[in-house]
């Protein structure tokens, strides 16, 4: 009988062959999927590629997405492009979506990421696939390289921090209040690069793209990982993209006994957060920031704009104005969202309320977008407020749950949503 | 990777330096040449224009945190940077910084070390010397093996190159 392993220790030991695998060491493992864009992938990648002379490893498990210099803007974005779009015609790529959305939300959309696998991605907010129980992680693009000849990584296998959520999230409070609070109270390199496993009653009771939220800001809680164990709602989820093959969910799980670090949270008495300039551990509960000027309200982002943070927000907005003079920009976070929301009125309510609306890449959030203001106070639903992040230096970003975002956006200045749902 | 021999002149930076800071966002389109220029222009504005080959740079926790791009640890290894010195990296910088041929050492006590003083490191080791106030010899968390040797060979396009001809 082996030692109890955890959900992360049993994803990794099924990549490196093995039946368990021990915190620390490091082990080579054989990646199901690698996915990259057009700012990390082909533009860094090709050039590479040719200077080594070896092929794609296996071109069936490389997803791309043009998701950051799209739509074009200047002949530097142009270049970008048409780099991505020439080389995955070349290498005639079966899995390319381009101008389509954010790739975090895409290529789960696609059904390209299930429980069990092991995948990179090109992007720091790789961990959102933790959510379907997949281990995956962000890396650069000389290590894409490596994987994308060899098909094969690199990890130490680390410890995992379990977070537990009991309770129930009152109205108005949302998975990007929880992971604000999270990096609040344990700071941006909480997770030391290990392995953070979100679990507990408010955890399952999460629908997937509330879960991927969480995962996808392990990044700002600087863990490796952001693992949430698979159940009905994730086969649910992946069933609606296509996906029949059957998943063996008993043994995706973190065994009873498995060694972790154990934290306590209880989802009944969280209030909305909100991360002040320039550090997403600056998140506090809204009332300490409540009042605070905005002249910008941006719901944009893989963390921010799919289809439930486009419901949060519709939800305050509808038949209401923003405040004279406040901008508000949304961005939605995939193209098949953004039509959901359009059929369930959504966007509508968004527009009438004074928004306007922006394509569904990346857009401001990496500062490609163009749209912050100088000097400008801004509440946005994005994932980071470094300074200079979205674009200005003189901006000041503060980051909040899509609810927020839009009752501070009706009031002009940081508000509490709850004060509208009651 | 700088023989031991070398001593490094230090370069002193906070904590929490993101990788917005060492590659701006606005300057991502453009190639590595105009990165560089940029990098850390926002809490140090001369140091893209007068740091030196073989210095280092020392900073406080969290080094490296945020984005998956690569120049950001690109930069500081084109600028001639010997090794970045913290008592903690980001993970995914760390991966980064060894593949793109960038030596970093995370030292609990690196935040002694002072602007403008000159160490000597011994990588394989873990042990940087100095003459500076406080303790001769700081320790270093040890490196493993291959990560050094990644160092050595400039980064893993070189060791991938090495192994596909070999």
């Amino acid at each position: 009988m082996n030692q109890p392993q955890t959900l992360a220790q049993k994803l990794i030991a099924a990549a490196c062959g093995r039946t368990a695998v021990t915190e620390g060491e490091i082990v080579t493992c054989a990646v199901d999927l690698a996915m990259f864009h057009d700012s990390s992938g082909p533009r860094r990648l090709q050039p590479m590629l040719e200077e080594l002379g070896m092929p794609l490893w296996d071109k069936s498990r490389i997803v791309l997405v043009i998701d950051h210099y799209v739509p074009e803007s200047d002949d530097e974005s142009r270049r970008i492009v048409r780099i991505a779009r020439d080389w995955a015609a070349e290498q005639r790529l079966p899995n390319v979506y381009d101008s389509v959305g954010i790739s975090h939300v895409v290529v789960p959309q696609h059904g390209h990421i299930r429980p069990g696998m092991f995948c990179v991605g090109g992007d720091s907010h790789s961990p959102t696939g933790g959510a379907f129980g997949a281990y995956m992680f962000g890396i650069g693009s000389t290590e894409m390289l490596g994987v994308a000849v060899t098909g094969h990584i690199w990890v130490k296998v680390p410890r995992t921090l379990m977070m537990r959520w009991s309770g129930r999230l009152s109205a108005g409070v949302t998975a990007k209040d929880m992971m604000l609070h999270m990096i609040g109270r344990h700071g941006m390199n909480g997770g030391r690069y290990q392995a953070v496993e979100f679990c507990g009653e408010a955890v399952r009771a999460l629908p997937m793209q509330e879960r991927m939220t969480l995962s996808n800001m392990s990044a700002e809680f600087g863990a490796q990982v952001g693992l949430i164990a698979p159940d009905e709602i994730t086969v649910d989820y992946l069933r609606l993209a296509g996906v029949t093959q059957p998943f063996d969910l008993p043994h995706w799980q973190s065994d009873a006994g498995a060694d972790a670090e154990r934290h306590e949270f209880d989802a009944g008495v969280l209030a909305p957060q909100v991360a002040a300039p320039h550090s997403p551990a600056n998140a506090r509960d809204v009332d300490q920031y409540a009042g605070t000027p905005v002249q910008v309200a941006y719901i944009g982002a893989c963390t921010g704009a799919k289809l439930e943070d486009l419901r949060a927000a519709a939800s305050i907005l509808k038949g209401r104005r923003v405040a004279d003079g406040l901008r508000l920009i949304v961005a939605p976070a995939s193209r098949q969202d953004q039509e959901q929301a359009e059929r369930e009125g959504l966007i509508q309510a968004l527009r009438d309320a004074g928004g306007e609306m922006f394509p569904t890449a990346c857009g401001a959030c990496a500062g490609y977008g163009g749209s912050i203001p100088d000097g400008a106070n801004v509440i946005s639903t994005t994932a980071r407020n470094f300074k200079g992040r979205m674009g200005s230096e003189t901006a000041q970003v503060f980051l909040s749950s899509p609810y927020t975002a839009a009752a501070s956006a009706v009031r002009g200045r940081i508000s509490d949503p709850r004060e509208f749902l009651s | 990777m700088s023989d031991q021999a070398d001593t490094h002149r230090v370069w002193r930076v906070g904590a929490d330096i993101d990788t917005d800071a060492l590659a701006p966002g606005a300057y991502m389109k453009f190639g590595i040449e105009e990165i560089m220029r940029h990098c850390l222009q926002r809490v140090r504005p001369e140091f893209a224009g007068q740091v030196r080959p073989g210095d280092v740079l020392v900073a406080g926790p969290n080094f490296g945190i945020g984005s998956s791009r690569e120049q950001a640890a690109l930069a500081l290894a084109r600028l001639g940077v010997a090794a970045v010195i913290a008592p903690s990296f980001n993970g995914l910088f760390f991966r980064n910084a060894f593949n793109v041929g960038l030596l970093l050492l995370t030292c609990a006590r690196a935040e002694v070390m002072a602007e403008g003083e000159c160490i000597r490191l011994d990588p394989a080791s873990g042990r940087i010397s100095r003459t500076g106030p406080g303790p001769s010899e700081l320790a270093c968390e040890p490196v493993p093996p291959f990560l050094l040797d990644m160092v050595r060979a400039g980064g893993l396009l070189n060791v991938l190159k090495q192994r596909h001809t070999s």
